[in-house]
């Protein structure tokens, strides 16, 4: 069982479905050249409530990406995770065929919303109509888990499957849950994340977050690191990813697009912010230690870019404190104020940017953000080209984790 | 980096009594906690039957703040873990949290809560337009599963890696792997793992009815979870949590802590065959068990009991019984092999965790649980399923398995005294 070298996971492949694009070509486009597409909410028996803005998938053909029988059976988170899985497995050469081996691939995915348009159809019809009404699919729609197994079933994956049903940092935790399940012996994982938190029940339930924003005008809605920062607007969508063994890679003869280097996660408490400087500072060296990087080696900090003061002083000095000096020099970044935070599928898009612009060599700006009150070099207005080697992606939760992953370009290694 | 990983302290909140003294005298009597659902009115309901905790959080010490506004399921780990803390000679204080894990599971979360106030901003289904005027403030801590994990992170100051593990009915076993495997890797020395749920809702009793999943067996209550039987029709809701505490070996023998016993692996595969159904076959839960053998470097024979998912349904229960043969062969027939579900229901995402508890006490106590109800053998479930006694037996190595709801299939292999070496 035990192998004697080491196993490092490699993305190979990228599937997005997002607000601000669907495809990885798409979604870049909007992220380097930092279009903004937060807008009034048009889902349904939303438009009375006071949380107006968001970033929507618009324009989602579910139907043109996913075969009916999983249809039926599935909410729009799930649909969004199927979608993007396929995306990446065909980015990955999987797409067609059966697995050669099906338990040598596995899937894992973080959720924190789970079912909530599906829940709130069969609630209604069993409150509205009674238990007859309730139709077979609720028990497979509304779990968290639910992503997870439709794709490990439409795809035949008998690997490892996981699921962490975290705060947002949960999204990175689901890539190092992937890391170690390729480190132990998987060839190959379908991981990240893909939310639909935009029913009118799921977002009276996110009215109580304390960070939400709920400012009207899209252009001012999430504007993090500035004085004007009033809170973080929410996202739909998501990205999942192929990962797997760095020379499992090399043998199919795909290209390593990056590397999953290191990880760590803390936790100092649900808005507490103040605190997740010293928890976000030391998940950042615990990242680094174990990517053996040095601070740097950064080329580029993805920020968490919570969009509330407190957590934003807090995000500027962990990075400050962890890596010192460099901290003020490293070009930072936060692509989502153009798209919002689409809860655990936040971090795993802020990845998928990381991985592109290393592979573009550049760094993408911070849509509607033009003035800011912290001493950090925050990419603004358009993207700066820059030859990039190694990212730090850095995520909080609303419950209080917090989270850095260290991605390299694939064909980097450390030194 | 692999190291070992030991069991330091358990806790549970089960139907039939808190605690894992009142757990166990449940379960070595063979008495069952099943009963007519009080929680709510189930009447319209095909299935109107559970395993109930009788649990009054005022009871056991929380903060009236937990005891006022936190959902049952929390409340539920709060205690459990407290209990876990406590038994592990652990004190939480005397270190600054970074080191500390947590690692929570629940299958649907803060699902009973969301329920109750959906009913009040929706009038009662009658609009999709739901009125946010209506709901509890509050209401984001059921709406975000990790609410679990941090609620009890928070209790015992962990400020290492939290997170909550929702993989349908096996996140009590995955919420224990993944603890597993935090500090054999290095990420943690200590780590707070186990699972949560409170599922009694008619929403949740409702939508197991509409797959005919649950037992609708009304008129008995007491008898209706008949795990491996021929008569078996289903399984009976329950809830209820479990918590242990797992921590770095060499950790707890330097705080001079009672061991009780170690984890010697744990694996998960999906079935990637349907959401609900199982093959008569098992093959991927029976590569799951292979692999924590494996982990152990353990030769099959060496298993002296399986704790079975043994839910009770037609297909689990001939799944299951597949795949533990097809993993130990002739040995199977040699292996005691139970369902606690029979006497606690099946408590969703909790149970594994709670399986994995009655596994660490099976193993201090020498004695297999049985199978509650246990009469009519079935050709197809063949093994020895322990009928209604418990049995006192030499426990070295045991298994738990679990299975669910997306095709997930897994096991957690537990090492007592003596377990790895003959």
């Amino acid at each position: 069982m035990s192998t004697q070298r080491l196993r490092r996971a490699a993305i190979t492949g990228i599937g997005v479905i997002a607000p601000n694009g669907q495809r990885t070509d798409a979604y870049w486009k909007s992220v380097s050249e930092g279009i903004g597409v937060l807008d009034r909410i048009t889902r349904e028996g939303c438009g009375h409530l006071p949380l107006r803005v968001a970033g929507e998938v618009r324009s989602f053909d579910a139907a043109a990406l996913i075969e009916d029988r999983f249809l039926v059976q599935t909410d729009r988170f799930s649909h969004f995770a199927m979608a993007a899985a396929a995306l990446a497995l065909d980015d990955a050469g999987l797409g067609s065929g059966e697995p050669v081996d099906p338990f040598s691939i596995g899937v894992v995915t973080a959720a924190g919303s789970g079912g909530g348009e599906f829940g709130q159809r069969e609630l209604q019809k069993l409150w509205g109509q009674g238990p007859r009404f309730v139709g077979p699919y609720q028990s497979i729609a509304w779990f968290y888990a639910a992503s997870t197994g439709q794709i490990s079933i439409r795809s035949g994956f008998k690997g490892p499957c996981g699921v962490v049903a975290s705060d947002e940092a949960g999204g990175l935790d689901s890539l190092a849950h992937a890391a170690g399940a390729v480190r132990r012996g998987t060839d190959t994982m379908i991981v990240g994340a893909a939310e639909a938190p935009l029913a009118p029940y799921s977002m009276v339930c996110q009215l109580g977050y304390p960070e939400i924003s709920t400012v009207e005008d899209p252009d001012l809605a999430y504007r993090p690191f500035t004085s004007k920062a009033c809170g973080f607007v929410p996202a739909e969508g998501g990205a999942l990813l192929v990962v797997e063994d760095e020379d499992r890679a090399r043998e199919r003869g795909v290209p390593v697009r990056a590397t999953l280097a290191g990880h760590a996660a803390t936790f100092t408490g649900a808005s507490r912010w103040e605190e997740s400087r010293e928890g976000l500072a030391r998940a950042i060296r615990g990242a680094l230690d174990e990517a053996g990087a040095a601070p740097e080696d950064i080329d580029v900090v993805f920020a968490d870019a919570m969009g509330v003061p407190e957590a934003d002083r807090a995000e500027a000095l962990a990075i400050a404190d962890a890596l010192g000096s460099h901290g003020r020099r490293v070009p930072v970044t936060a692509p989502k104020t153009g798209f919002g935070r689409a809860h655990c599928a936040a971090p795993v898009l802020d990845t998928v940017a990381a991985v592109l612009a290393m592979e573009h060599g550049q760094v993408p700006p911070t849509p509607n953000v033009f003035d800011i009150c912290h001493d950090l070099d925050l990419v603004m207005s358009r993207a700066r080209p820059v030859e990039l080697r190694t990212a730090l992606v850095l995520s909080r939760g609303l419950m209080g984790s917090n989270a850095a992953l260290v991605v390299r370009r694939g064909g980097e290694s450390a030194r | 980096m692999t190291r070992r990983v030991a069991v330091t302290g358990i806790g549970v909140v089960a139907p039939g009594g808190t605690g894992a003294t009142a757990f166990w005298d449940l379960l070595s009597a063979g008495r069952t906690a099943t009963r007519g659902i009080t929680l709510f009115d189930p009447s319209g309901l095909r299935s109107r039957i559970a395993a109930e905790c009788d649990f009054d959080p005022f009871d056991h010490g929380l903060d009236p703040d937990l005891c006022q506004h936190a959902d049952r399921y929390i409340q539920f780990a709060a205690v459990a873990a407290d209990e876990a803390v406590r038994d592990s000679g652990l004190d939480p204080g005397s270190d600054d949290g970074w080191r500390t894990a947590v690692s929570l599971g629940s299958a649907v979360g803060g699902t009973t809560r969301l329920e109750h106030d959906y009913v009040r901003v929706s009038e009662h289904g009658s609009r999709w337009d739901v009125d946010h005027r209506a709901a509890d403030p509050k209401l984001h801590l059921a709406f975000q599963p990790s609410t679990l994990a941090a609620v009890v992170a928070e209790r015992f100051g962990a400020r290492g890696p939290v997170q909550t593990v929702s993989t349908g009915c096996t996140s009590g076993l995955d919420a224990v792997g993944y603890g597993f495997h935090t500090i054999a890797e290095g990420r943690a020395d200590v780590c707070i793992a186990g699972a949560s749920d409170s599922p009694i809702s008619p929403i949740t009793m409702a939508c197991f009815d509409a797959i005919k999943a649950t037992s609708p067996n009304n008129d008995d209550p007491q008898h209706a979870s008949r795990p491996f039987d021929a008569r078996r029709d289903g399984f009976v809701m329950g809830e209820g949590a479990a918590v242990l505490v797992l921590e770095e070996y060499e950790h707890a023998r330097a705080r001079g802590a009672q061991i009780h016993c170690e984890i010697g692996g744990y694996a998960t595969f999906g079935n990637a065959y349907h959401m609900t159904g199982l093959t008569t076959e098992g093959l991927e839960m029976a590569r799951a068990i292979d692999s924590t053998l494996d982990q152990a470097r353990l030769d099959p024979t060496r298993i002296d009991y399986v704790n079975a998912h043994g839910s009770g349904t037609r297909q689990n229960d001939r799944h299951e019984t597949a795949a533990v043969k097809r993993s130990l062969g002739a040995h199977a027939y040699d292996t005691p092999m139970s369902s606690i579900k029979s006497m606690v229901g099946h408590s969703l995402g909790a149970i594994g965790a709670i399986e994995v508890v009655a596994c660490v006490l099976a193993l201090k106590h020498q004695t297999v649980p049985p199978t509650a109800n246990y009469e009519t053998p079935d050709p197809e479930c063949d093994l020895d399923y322990v009928p209604r006694t418990a049995r006192s037996r030499k426990l070295r190595n045991v298994l738990s398995v679990g299975s669910g709801f997306g095709g997930f299939q897994s096991a957690v292999l537990l090492t007592g005294p003596g377990g790895r070496t003959p």
